[in-house]
C-alpha cells in the first residue's frame, strides 16, 4: 500500500499559519532569502529542470513561462496567483492556502523576482472567504517584517506587494482572461487571444499567472539541495504532485502523491475505496471539464503522459470517482447542467451548444432520443471543442465524449442506458 | 511595410503582417462567413462563424482574430469548416425569432444571407429562443432582443465610437442579452439615439422606429398637402440601395422619386442649411463683438444635443441657439410657406429624410413647434425612404432626374457640405469670413477643415485676427474635447461638432452596409456637388436673402429669434458609471 509524501505538504501542521513568527521558526522565507542572490533566470531554469507543469490545469511548463514573463519588457508588471479553484471536485489549492499561506505568499514573491514583476494579484474564488482572513493577516505580517514592499531584504529595486482579490464565484473566472477581467472590475467574461496575458494583462500589463499550487512548490524547490523532489518519479512527470479525491470513496481528501503511482493506489489505498457493496462505474479525472473512463484505467501510473495514453488527463488534479448507484447519463447530465449554467454566454459554440447538449441529454435520459439526436449531440461536441472562445467551451465536452467512446451503450439508442 | 506569405487553400496570398486571415482572404476574393467582425470595429471574435482550419493546429482559429504568418496555411472549406460553420449557423438559428417575412432587416439581413448561402433549410434543432422583449418608447430605435445574435457590435459601435456605454452584456450562458442599463428604453438611459448601434446590426435587433405607413396616409389623403424636405446626406447615399456605386450623386433622380411618390412639393434642407449659417454665422459675430462665450459650439446634430443635454449641461452656454436646418425648415415651412401659399395650417404635412435616427426624436420636441403644433410632423431616416421607393415600385436607377419645387429648393454649395464632418464649419467660414472684411475668401474652400480625422483644428486668419476652430465628430471625441473645455485647455473660438462617424454622411439612418469606406465616398461626393454649384456661398442663396427681405428681417432679428433659435436644457443622468478600472 502506498502513501504520501511531503514536499509541497512538508509545512502542513508545523506552525501557526496565523504567525509569521511561527513561520520564520521553522525556517520560512529562508528560499526567499535564498533567491534574492540568485539570478532570476537561474530560478526560472531551477524550476524547469524540475519539470514542473502548471498545477491548474494546463499544464504549461513553468519554468519557460517564468523565463518568457522574465523577459517581456515593461517598467510595470504583474502576477496573479490563480486561486480561483473552480474545478468541481479540486481543493488541493484550499489545503495549501488553509495550512500553509505564508509559503505561499513566499512563493508569489520569490516568483515577482524572478519574472521582475512588481504587483502580485491573489485572486481568490469567493467560496474560499473564510480563508480572507488568513491571507489578508499573512500578507500584513509579511509588509510588517519587509518581505513584502520596497527594496525587500535590502535589495535595491525589488519591489512588491501582493493585493487579495476576490470574484464572484463563476466558474469561467479561473480562465486566465475572464479572471483579469474580472480583477478589474469588469465583468468576468474571458477574451480572445492575443493580445496575449503575458504582453498585455491585467490593466494592460504584461501579467504572468501561476496556480497556488505552482507558486507553492518553488520555496520547497530552491531549498531541496538534497533532490527530494527529483527523486520521485521520472521522464516529464518529476516530483510529487497534490490530487483531490473526491466523490464515492471512504476516505475524500487531498493526498500529495509521488508521480507513477497507480490510480488503483490512490483510489483504493489512500482514499480507502469505494464504500462497501458497491461496484465501480466511472472516474472523472481533472475537474468537470476533464474526460472519464471506467475501471480499465486502475493499474495505470499517475503521469502526465500515461493519463494521456490512456486517454484522459491529469487537468487540475481531481479524481472523481463514481460507483454504480449513478448511471453514466445521469453522471452526464450532473455535469453538462453544470457547463450549461457556467457558460460565460459570448461564443455562439458555448452558449448555443451547452444549451442543446443538455436538452438532448435529457431527451436521451426519457428514451425519446434517435440515432439522429446522437449524431448531433457528437457533432455539436465536436464544434464546441474545436470552435469555442475559450477553454471552457473548448473542454465542456470532454465528459461527453470521452463518454461516447468508453460507454457506447448509453448512447445506444433504444438500448441499455 | 513588412509582408507575410501564406496560402488559402493552396493559393499563394501575400499580406502585410497584422493582417487578419479574414482579410487575406478577401484579398483572393473568398469571403469568410462572419456575424460579429466588421470592418470598421476591434475584433471581437465572439461568433464563431469564421473558424477556419490552419495546417498544424489542432483547434479551428478565428479568422477575424488570427493575424497571418509566414508559411501559415490556412483551408476555409474542408468538411471540418463547413460542418462547423453550419452547425454554428443552425446554433444561431435555434435561439433566433425567424419571422423574416415580417422583419425590417427581411432581405439585407446578414444572417438571412448567411442562412442562405448556406442552405440552412431546416434547423434540425429544438426552438430555444426566449423571446425576451425590450422597452421602447422613444420616437428613434426599437430593439427587438429575439433577433439578437450576442454579437456585439452594437456594444462595440456605442462604446467605441461614441463612447457612451448605453449598451451592454447582461447574464450569462444560455441567458445572456445585449441590454440597457436597467432593461430601460433607451432615451432613459445615456443613449444619444444616434443610431449608430442600429448601422451595424447584422440582423433586425435593433432598427429605426418605421414611421413609414404616417407618410404614406398623408399622401393618400386629398385634403393634406404634403411638403418634403431632404438632407444634403441623402442625395449621396440612397443610391447604395439601388445598385448605384457608393457616393453616387442622385439628387436628380431623388427628386424625381419623391414626386413620384406624391409628394406635393419636394424642398431641399439645404436651403435651410443656408439658413443656420445666416443665423449661427450671425451669432457668432455676435458672440465675437460681445464679449459672448467660447468657444461657440454648433447645435445641428441632434445626437450631439442628445449627448450635452445629458452629460454636459454645465456646457449648454456654449451651444449655438439656432435650430437645426432640419426645424428651421419645419419653422419657415410652417409659417412663411404657409403664409405665402395661403394653405391652413390644418392641411400642411411636414416631412423630412434624414440620414439620422435622433431626427426623429428631435422633431418631437415641444421646442421644435408652436401652439401644440409640430413643424416637422414625420421623420424618416434613409433606410425608410428606400422602403417607400421600394413600396412603389420605382426603378430608382433608371429615373428621370428633375428639380427641387421653390420657394424652399434652392440650396447652396456651403448647404451641400453640411452632410459632412467639417462641411458646417467651411459653410460658416465662407459666410463670416465676407460679413466681417467684406471680401470673400480665397481659395473659398478652407482645406484645413476637410479630412476625416476625429479631432481637426485650423487656424483661420479673418482680416487681421487669427481664428482658432476646431472640427469634431464621434461622440467618444466630443467628450475628449468636452473635457478639454471644462478643463480650460481650449482656446479655440467656434467649434463644430457632429454625432456621427463623418457627420450625417454616416448617419444612424444611413443605408445599411456604410462603413467608414463608404463614408468618405460620400465626402468626396458632396464636396464635388459643392465644387460644381455656382452658388457656393449660404448667404448669396437668392430665396434665402428673399426670405429675409419679405419675412425675417435679419438674422437674429426677433423674428428669427421665435422661430430660428431655441434653448436646450439639461437632461437629468439616471447614474454615472466610472469607465475605466485603474492600477493602484
Amino acid at each position: 500500500m502506498s502513501s504520501e509524501v511531503r514536499f509541497i505538504t512538508k509545512n502542513f501542521g508545523k506552525y501557526d499559519p496565523m504567525s509569521i513568527d511561527s513561520y520564520l521558526s521553522i525556517g520560512g522565507f529562508s528560499a526567499l532569502k535564498r533567491a534574492v542572490t540568485m539570478d532570476g533566470e537561474d530560478i526560472a531554469s531551477l524550476v524547469g529542470r524540475a519539470k514542473v507543469k502548471g498545477r491548474g490545469g494546463a499544464a504549461y511548463d513553468m519554468g519557460r513561462k517564468w523565463s518568457q514573463a522574465r523577459a517581456v519588457k515593461g517598467d510595470h508588471k504583474l502576477q496573479i496567483c490563480n486561486a480561483d479553484e473552480g474545478e468541481p471536485c479540486t481543493f488541493k489549492d484550499r489545503e495549501i492556502i488553509k495550512n500553509d499561506p505564508f509559503n505561499l505568499i513566499e512563493g508569489m514573491i520569490i516568483g515577482g523576482y524572478t519574472v521582475k514583476a512588481q504587483d502580485g494579484y491573489l485572486y481568490m474564488r469567493e467560496e474560499y472567504r473564510h480563508l480572507r482572513p488568513l491571507l489578508q493577516n499573512a500578507i500584513r505580517q509579511a509588509e510588517e517584517r519587509g518581505f513584502l514592499g520596497d527594496n525587500i531584504l535590502g535589495v535595491e529595486g525589488f519591489n512588491y506587494h501582493i493585493h487579495l482579490y476576490s470574484g464572484a464565484g463563476a466558474y469561467v473566472c479561473g480562465e486566465g482572461t475572464a479572471l483579469i477581467r474580472s480583477s478589474e472590475g469588469k465583468a468576468g467574461r474571458p477574451r480572445m487571444k492575443p493580445p496575449f496575458i503575458k504582453v498585455s494583462g491585467a490593466f494592460a500589463l504584461p501579467t504572468c499567472v501561476n496556480n497556488v499550487e505552482s507558486f507553492a512548490i518553488v520555496p520547497h524547490l530552491l531549498l531541496d539541495d538534497a533532490g527530494f523532489y527529483m527523486s520521485y518519479g521520472g521522464g516529464e512527470s518529476v516530483g510529487t504532485k497534490l490530487v483531490s479525491v473526491g466523490g464515492n470513496v471512504r476516505n475524500p481528501g487531498v493526498f500529495e502523491i509521488p508521480f507513477g503511482t497507480t490510480v488503483r493506489e490512490i483510489i483504493y489505498g489512500l482514499a480507502q475505496g469505494i464504500p462497501s457493496g458497491h461496484a465501480l462505474r466511472l472516474i472523472q479525472f481533472g475537474g468537470a471539464s476533464g474526460k472519464i473512463t471506467d475501471g480499465r484505467i486502475l493499474d495505470v501510473p499517475y503521469t502526465y503522459d500515461d493519463l494521456k495514453k490512456a486517454g484522459v488527463t491529469v487537468g487540475s488534479g481531481a479524481i472523481l470517482v463514481i460507483d454504480a448507484r449513478t448511471s453514466v447519463l445521469d453522471f452526464l447530465r450532473m455535469n453538462q447542467a453544470f457547463f450549461s449554467h457556467e457558460s460565460c454566454g459570448q461564443c455562439t459554440p458555448c452558449r448555443e451548444g451547452n444549451l442543446h447538449q443538455k436538452l438532448l441529454l435529457e431527451k436521451l435520459a426519457r428514451g425519446e432520443a434517435t440515432s439522429e439526436d446522437v449524431a448531433m449531440m457528437k457533432k455539436i461536441g465536436k464544434i464546441m471543442s474545436l470552435s469555442s472562445l475559450c477553454g471552457l467551451g473548448e473542454t465542456a465536452q470532454s465528459a461527453l465524449l470521452s463518454a461516447m467512446e468508453v460507454f457506447p451503450d448509453t448512447f445506444a439508442v433504444g438500448g441499455a442506458k | 511595410m513588412e509582408m507575410v506569405h501564406l496560402k488559402i487553400n493552396n493559393i499563394p496570398v501575400e499580406a502585410p503582417k497584422g493582417t487578419k486571415i479574414i482579410e487575406a482572404a478577401k484579398s483572393i476574393n473568398i469571403n469568410i462567413p462572419h456575424l460579429c467582425y466588421h470592418p470598421d470595429q476591434r475584433v471581437k471574435a465572439r461568433c464563431r462563424l469564421c473558424s477556419v482550419e490552419v495546417k498544424g493546429k489542432a483547434k479551428l482559429l478565428a479568422a477575424c482574430s488570427t493575424e497571418v504568418w509566414e508559411g501559415m496555411e490556412v483551408f476555409t472549406d474542408t468538411q471540418i469548416v463547413r460542418d462547423t460553420q453550419v452547425g454554428i449557423l443552425q446554433l444561431i438559428m435555434a435561439d433566433h425569432n425567424a419571422n423574416c417575412l415580417t422583419c425590417a432587416r427581411n432581405g439585407h439581413c446578414e444572417l438571412q444571407e448567411l442562412c442562405t448561402r448556406f442552405n440552412v433549410l431546416d434547423p434540425h434543432l429544438p426552438d430555444v429562443c426566449k423571446y425576451p422583449k425590450a422597452n421602447n418608447t422613444n420616437p428613434s430605435l426599437v430593439r427587438d432582443p429575439s433577433k439578437c445574435v450576442k454579437c456585439g457590435r452594437c456594444i462595440r459601435a456605442c462604446k467605441d465610437v461614441q463612447g457612451i456605454e448605453a449598451l451592454t452584456f447582461a447574464n450569462r450562458s444560455d441567458n445572456i442579452i445585449v441590454t440597457t442599463p436597467y432593461n430601460l428604453s433607451m432615451e432613459k438611459t445615456d443613449c444619444t439615439l444616434c443610431g449608430q448601434c442600429s448601422l451595424v446590426c447584422p440582423t433586425g435587433a435593433i432598427v429605426e422606429k418605421d414611421d413609414t405607413q404616417q407618410v404614406l396616409d398623408a399622401l393618400q389623403d386629398p385634403d393634406k398637402h404634403v411638403i418634403v424636405q431632404t438632407a444634403p446626406a441623402i442625395r449621396v447615399s440612397l443610391g447604395d440601395a439601388f445598385g448605384l456605386e457608393p457616393g453616387a450623386i442622385a439628387t436628380g433622380q431623388m427628386v424625381t422619386a419623391l414626386r413620384m411618390l406624391g409628394f406635393d412639393k419636394v424642398f431641399d434642407t439645404n436651403f435651410a442649411a443656408d439658413l443656420t449659417i445666416m443665423e449661427e454665422g450671425a451669432e457668432l459675430i455676435h458672440r465675437l463683438k460681445n464679449d459672448g462665450v467660447f468657444p461657440m459650439l454648433t447645435s445641428c446634430s441632434p445626437g450631439w444635443i442628445n449627448f450635452i443635454e445629458k452629460h454636459y449641461p454645465e456646457l449648454l452656454p456654449h451651444l449655438s441657439t439656432a435650430k437645426s436646418p432640419m426645424s428651421m425648415f419645419g419653422a419657415i415651412a410652417k409659417t412663411y410657406y404657409a403664409k405665402q401659399t395661403g394653405i391652413p395650417l390644418d392641411r400642411i404635412v411636414t416631412v423630412s429624410i434624414m440620414p439620422c435616427t435622433a431626427k426623429k426624436f428631435e422633431a418631437s420636441r415641444p421646442e421644435m413647434g408652436r401652439d401644440g403644433r409640430r413643424d416637422v410632423d414625420v421623420v424618416l431616416t434613409t433606410r425608410e425612404l428606400i422602403k417607400l421607393i421600394k413600396y412603389v415600385g420605382l426603378s430608382f436607377d433608371n429615373l428621370q432626374e428633375s428639380e427641387f419645387d421653390s420657394p424652399l429648393g434652392t440650396g447652396s454649395g456651403a448647404g451641400a457640405i453640411f452632410g459632412t464632418t467639417g462641411g458646417v464649419m467651411e459653410a460658416a467660414l465662407r459666410t463670416v469670413y465676407e460679413k466681417l472684411t467684406g471680401q470673400e475668401a480665397q481659395p473659398l474652400e478652407f482645406e484645413a477643415v476637410r479630412g476625416f480625422e476625429t479631432i481637426k483644428e485650423a487656424t483661420v486668419i479673418i482680416g487681421d485676427t487669427p481664428v482658432k476652430v476646431a472640427i469634431v465628430h464621434t461622440l467618444a471625441s466630443a467628450r475628449q474635447m468636452m473635457e478639454r473645455i471644462k478643463a480650460g485647455d481650449c482656446d479655440y473660438t467656434f467649434i463644430e461638432i457632429m454625432a456621427c462617424p463623418g457627420g450625417c454622411i454616416g448617419g444612424g439612418g444611413q443605408p445599411i452596409g456604410t462603413t467608414n469606406a463608404t463614408r468618405l465616398k460620400r465626402m468626396a461626393a458632396l464636396y464635388k456637388l459643392d465644387q460644381n454649384l455656382p452658388l457656393r456661398k449660404s448667404h448669396e442663396n437668392p430665396d434665402i436673402i428673399k426670405l429675409y427681405k419679405d419675412f425675417l428681417g435679419e438674422p437674429l432679428s426677433d423674428q428669427s429669434h421665435a422661430l430660428l433659435h431655441t434653448h436646450y436644457h439639461a437632461v437629468h443622468k439616471m447614474y454615472e458609471f466610472s469607465t475605466e478600472a485603474k492600477v493602484k
